[in-house]
């Protein structure tokens, strides 16, 4: 048995395709869905272990590349510089899953949390310091 | 009662002065009502850190020994122009220049803008070299006519920010209603009012808190960018003339300043260069302003409070770039802003800002504390700014 991370890239065709149930039950991988963004009619992306053996995980890669989605080893993960962010909270109406979040109540501190992030990239587009960087996991 | 700033001093001197920054006096005058806060408060410390574009610095670079006249040749600092149109040494570089060859917005936009003048000033600032080519005519007192060399700020005889504009009292927040994502100098605005970006520290920003410029002038002691310095003129687009509320808050963007500083005192801590995806390079900067207390009327301007602040909505898709449609699509409360939505055409817009309120308050407590320890004392302003109140009185 092996466990691979990846990124799946959902082309808008492909985003209503019942995926992970075909790599269950027609590759009998195991799918951990560890992060998902998926709107219909749009590019999605989904952050996934797949688990099982060599066999099994080339013939569902070779099904998810027949439909379309661009499979990507994770390696990298988003990161927030503290020491560069100045809050300035640019980057908050721009990140979809409150990944960055502002404590508007008292310290108006900005604060990160990976779990919630779909490496969406937004956020690095929009900090003009910087702050957001992709790094090595 | 009132109190002269000469006043202020001596208790700032004797270590008696009672300094609260902007946020602080507001809960002092909600608590003990103006008349009794009065009697208390000398100073109001106020702060924003913020892109401020218009801004630059000047450079005396120090002479080799075979001399040469840059003045109406080149330099470039790690391949940023600056400008070269003065004496044979000085040169100017603007924060927004960009080295030549940059893509900018042609390689299919947004641009990057990784690299301009606000990075070099940031370099020098945090003690770093960069590489310097220039070249001269030549000139019987000039002879040299090429000069590459790393210099730091040690290898030149004066540096100084000067801002032409800086500390807008007041900004638009920008909005996008049209169907596709905008770049702008208010960043990325999402289409169909899929955000609102504001640039404003509201009721921490130094001249929100003294809307009718009667003690901040030509000549007022600042800081910024981490060292003291001074108002030297009004800034650019100032414009006193715009509708107020009672309080004397602009509801558009109003005044501004001009301001100059020592480069060789400053910190990156409080002075930053960016990097807007799609519209170039600029400087953020600190900018804290101490208000003296010297009436109550002073008093309730510096207890301003988000909530009686107000900022235009405006569209950058269109009226902005083009003059053309609603010059302004709504007013919202800095403090509407700042709860992270704000309502605009029957549609909750989430907010975002680029003055950081973070660094506001730090930026405000900072001169707090230089002021307690004596390191900060209030200055006269020399003139007024075009339009304050008393200005007439003044003149005449
Ligand atoms: S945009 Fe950048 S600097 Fe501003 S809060 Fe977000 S991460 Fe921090
Ligand atoms: S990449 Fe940035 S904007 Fe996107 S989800 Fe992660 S933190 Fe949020």
């Amino acid at each position: 048995m092996k466990q691979v991370r990846t990124v799946l890239f959902f082309p808008p065709e492909s985003v209503e395709e019942p995926v992970t149930y075909h790599l269950i039950s027609d590759h009998g991988l195991r799918v951990n869905i560890l992060r998902a963004r998926i709107d219909p009619g749009k590019q999605g992306r989904m952050v996934v272990d797949l688990e099982g053996d060599d066999s099994q995980l080339a013939a569902g890669l070779n099904y998810l590349e027949r439909i379309g989605v661009e499979v990507k080893p994770l390696t990298t993960e988003i990161r927030h510089m503290e020491e560069t962010c100045t809050a300035c909270t640019a980057c908050i109406p721009h990140c979809p899953t409150g990944a960055l979040s502002v404590d508007r109540d008292d310290s108006w501190a900005v604060a990160f949390e990976p779990e919630k992030c779909i490496l969406c990239l937004s956020c690095m587009e929009v900090c003009i310091y910087g702050a957001m960087v992709l790094g090595e996991e | 009662m009132t109190r002269t700033i000469q006043q202020i001093n001596e208790r700032i001197r004797s270590g008696s002065a009672v300094v609260l920054t902007a946020e602080e006096v507001i809960d002092a005058v909600k608590q003990d009502g103006i008349k009794t806060a009065f009697k208390k408060v000398d100073v109001v410390t106020t702060g924003t850190f913020s892109p401020m574009c218009s801004s630059g610095a000047f450079f005396n670079i120090r002479q080799s020994k075979e001399k040469m006249k840059i003045g109406g040749g080149f330099a470039t600092l790690n391949h940023v122009p600056a400008y070269a149109g003065l004496a044979a040494a000085d040169i100017y570089l603007g924060a927004t220049a960009l080295p030549d060859g940059d893509p900018r917005n042609g390689n299919g936009r947004p641009g990057k803008f990784r690299y301009g003048g606000a990075h070099v000033i940031e370099a020098l600032v945090a003690g770093r070299k960069v590489t310097l080519r220039a070249g001269g005519y030549g000139t019987d007192c000039y002879p040299r006519r090429e000069r590459v060399q790393e210099i730091g700020l040690e290898d030149t005889n004066d540096a100084f920010l000067f801002n032409p504009r800086n500390g807008y009292q007041n900004y638009n927040v920008a909005v996008n209603p049209s169907d596709k994502p905008i770049y702008t100098y208010m960043g990325k605005l999402k289409p169909k009012l899929g955000n609102a970006n504001y640039c404003s520290a509201g009721q921490l920003s130094p001249l929100f808190k003294d809307p009718y410029y009667r003690t901040i002038g030509i000549g007022t002691r600042v800081f910024l960018g981490g060292a003291l310095g001074y108002v030297a003129w009004s800034g650019t687009q100032h414009n006193a003339a715009v509708p107020r509320r009672k309080n004397g808050a602009p509801v558009r963007p109003a005044g501004t300043l001009a301001l100059v500083g020592d480069l060789k005192q400053m910190d990156p801590r409080w002075l930053r260069a960016v990097s807007f995806a799609g519209y170039g390079v600029t400087l953020s900067l600190a900018l804290g302003v101490p208000i003296p207390i010297l009436d109550e009327e002073m008093l309730r301007f510096a207890a301003v409070t988000d909530e009686e602040i107000v900022a235009p909505v405006v569209d950058y898709s269109r009226f902005y770039p083009t003059g053309e449609g609603e010059p302004v699509l709504g007013e919202v409360s800095y403090a509407e802003l700042k709860s992270g939505r704000i309502r605009l055409k029957g549609k909750t817009v989430p907010t975002g800002s680029f003055s950081s309120y973070a660094k506001a308050r730090e930026v405000a407590r900072h001169v707090k504390a230089l002021i307690e320890s004596k390191a900060f004392l209030l200055t006269e302003a020399q003139a007024p700014l075009p339009g304050a109140r008393g200005e007439q009185e003044v003149r005449s």
